[in-house]
C-alpha cells in the first residue's frame, strides 16, 4: 500500500480526517484510508501531531 | 418513525442545538460516534465564565479549576498578565459534555451513543435522513433537516465540501500531566517562533499539580510532538511530572464559510470552522452556533420549508453575530504569526494587559496597530489590522 500508518503512534485524534480535500479518511477503531478517494497528497501526513501516517509515493 | 431534526454530534454545539429545538417543541434524534460523551478529549478545557449567560450554571463537578485569567510569555520570558473581568474556568470536559447532553435530553432530545454515521439518505435533491452503524448493524433513520456537528474530526463535512486546510489548522498534541508544580490562578500562554511556529504552547492548570499541557503548531518541518516534548524538557516544574494521557487533534483557526447549509442540511460548531482564530477556543462559539441553528431551523420547520434557500438564513445570521468579528480575529493571528521573537519581545512593553483580553475578542485592534507602526518595517503588517 502506498501508505502507512503506526497505529502504536496513532493517537486517533482525526485530524488527518479533518484536513482530507478528499475525504478519503475516515475514523472508526483505526484511521481508515479509502483506497477509491485518496490521492496521495499527503496532507494528512503533515497535519499529524505525532507523525503516524507515511505517505509513499 | 420520523423525527423533524436529526443532529450529529453531540459535543457543545450538537447538544446546545438540540437542546434548544427539543424545547421549542420538536422531536430530536441525536447520534454519538463516542461510547461516553467528553472523551477523548480534543481541547484545553478552557472557558470564560461569561458563556454561563447562555448555558446556565455549569455545575462544579464540570470545573477543574478556577482562574483569573491569562499569562502571555513572550520568547525572553517577560509576561504580560490579562485578568478576566469575570474570571473563566477550566472544564473538566468529561463531565461538562455529559452535562449538556443531559440538558438537551431533559429538554426531550433522544440521544443514541455508540453510533457510526456513515451516510446520508437524500430524495429530489433534499438530504432527509442518515444511513449508520449501531451495534454491528446498519440502519437507516428519517429526518426533515440534518445538523452536522460532528466537529472538525468527520468525512461527513463532504456534503458541503468542507475540510481544513493544512495552513489554517493548528496541530495539537496535549499531554494531561500530574506530579508537576503551576500557578493554578492563571492559564499559561508561550508564544514565540521557535518554541511554536504561528501557535502557542499552553498550560491549562487543573489544581497545583495537575495541568493541561500542550502544543499547537502550523504543520511544518516538525510534529506538534517535537515542540511539546521540547516545553516539557525546557521547564524543569513540568519535567518531573508525569503524563497521564496523550490527546490531540487538528483545530481550524480560519476558513470561515459563507455558506453552512443545503437542502435539508446544515453544518455548525467546529464542523463548520466556528472557533476563534487566535487561541484556537471553541467550546464557545460551538455552543453559540449550535443555537443560533436551533432557532433558523425552529422558523424553517414552522413554515415548512428546508430549503437551501430558507435555511441560509443560518449563514447570515452567523456571519453577524459571530463571522464578521472571528473574520477579524483571524487578521489578528495574520499579522502575529508573521512577527519575530523580537518584535513579539518588543510588544510586551507596548500594550496593556487587558489589551489583550480587547484583541481576542477581534475590538480594538487599531490599539495593535498603532504599536507595530512604531517599526517602519510592520507597517504594512500593521495597515493589515486597519
Amino acid at each position: 500500500m502506498p501508505w502507512d500508518i503506526n497505529n502504536k503512534k496513532c493517537i486517533r485524534c482525526g485530524g488527518c480526517v479533518s484536513v482530507c480535500p478528499f475525504a478519503a479518511l475516515e475514523l472508526k477503531e483505526n484511521v481508515i484510508f479509502n483506497e477509491k478517494l485518496c490521492t496521495l497528497c499527503g496532507i494528512c501526513e503533515k497535519a499529524c501531531p505525532v507523525s503516524a501516517i507515511k505517505v509513499t509515493k | 418513525m420520523s423525527y423533524d431534526v436529526i443532529v450529529i454530534g453531540v459535543g457543545p454545539a450538537g447538544a446546545s442545538c438540540a437542546k434548544k429545538l427539543a424545547e421549542n417543541g420538536f422531536s430530536v434524534k441525536v447520534f454519538d460516534r463516542r461510547e461516553e460523551l467528553g472523551v477523548p478529549v480534543r481541547c484545553g478545557e478552557g472557558l470564560n465564565e461569561r458563556t454561563q449567560e447562555l448555558i446556565g450554571k455549569i455545575p462544579d463537578r464540570c470545573i477543574a479549576q478556577r482562574i483569573k485569567g491569562a499569562r502571555i510569555y513572550v520568547p525572553n520570558g517577560k509576561y504580560l498578565e490579562a485578568v478576566l473581568e469575570y474570571g473563566g474556568f477550566i472544564l473538566d470536559r468529561r463531565f461538562f459534555d455529559k452535562w449538556l447532553a443531559e440538558q438537551a435530553e431533559k429538554a426531550g432530545a433522544e440521544i443514541q451513543k455508540n453510533t457510526l454515521i456513515t451516510d446520508f439518505v437524500k430524495e429530489n435533491e433534499y438530504f432527509n435522513g442518515v444511513k449508520g452503524e449501531f451495534q454491528g448493524k446498519e440502519f437507516e433513520e428519517k429526518a426533515k433537516i440534518i445538523v452536522c456537528a460532528t466537529g472538525a474530526e468527520s468525512a461527513l463535512r463532504r456534503v458541503l465540501n468542507i475540510f481544513s486546510k493544512l495552513n489554517l489548522i493548528d496541530s495539537c498534541l496535549q499531554y494531561k500531566m500530574s506530579g508537576i508544580d503551576v500557578d493554578s490562578d492563571f492559564i499559561h500562554i508561550y508564544i514565540g517562533n521557535e518554541i511554536a511556529p504561528r501557535g502557542y504552547l499552553w498550560v491549562f492548570p487543573k489544581g497545583k499539580d495537575r495541568a493541561n499541557v500542550g502544543a499547537g503548531v502550523i504543520p511544518g518541518k516538525q510534529n506538534a510532538k517535537y515542540y511539546l516534548d521540547k516545553f516539557v524538557n525546557d521547564h524543569q516544574e513540568l519535567k518531573k511530572g508525569k503524563i497521564d494521557l496523550v490527546e490531540g487533534g487538528c483545530v481550524p483557526v480560519g476558513g470561515l464559510l459563507k455558506n453552512m447549509v443545503t437542502n435539508g442540511f446544515l453544518v455548525c460548531g467546529e464542523a463548520a470552522h466556528h472557533v476563534n482564530p487566535i487561541h484556537g477556543g471553541g467550546v464557545k462559539e460551538a455552543i453559540i452556533s449550535g443555537r443560533l441553528a436551533a432557532d433558523v431551523i425552529t422558523d424553517c420547520l414552522k413554515k415548512g420549508d428546508v430549503s437551501k434557500k430558507a435555511l441560509s438564513r443560518f449563514n447570515e445570521v452567523w456571519w453577524e453575530k459571530r463571522g464578521n468579528h472571528l473574520a477579524r480575529v483571524e487578521k489578528l493571528r495574520e499579522v502575529v504569526e508573521k512577527l519575530s521573537d523580537d518584535d513579539l519581545n518588543d510588544l510586551v512593553d507596548a500594550l496593556k494587559p487587558e489589551d489583550l483580553i480587547e484583541f481576542s475578542r477581534g475590538s480594538k485592534l487599531s490599539v495593535l496597530a498603532k504599536a507595530l507602526m512604531r517599526k517602519p518595517r510592520l507597517i504594512t503588517l500593521a495597515k493589515h489590522l486597519l
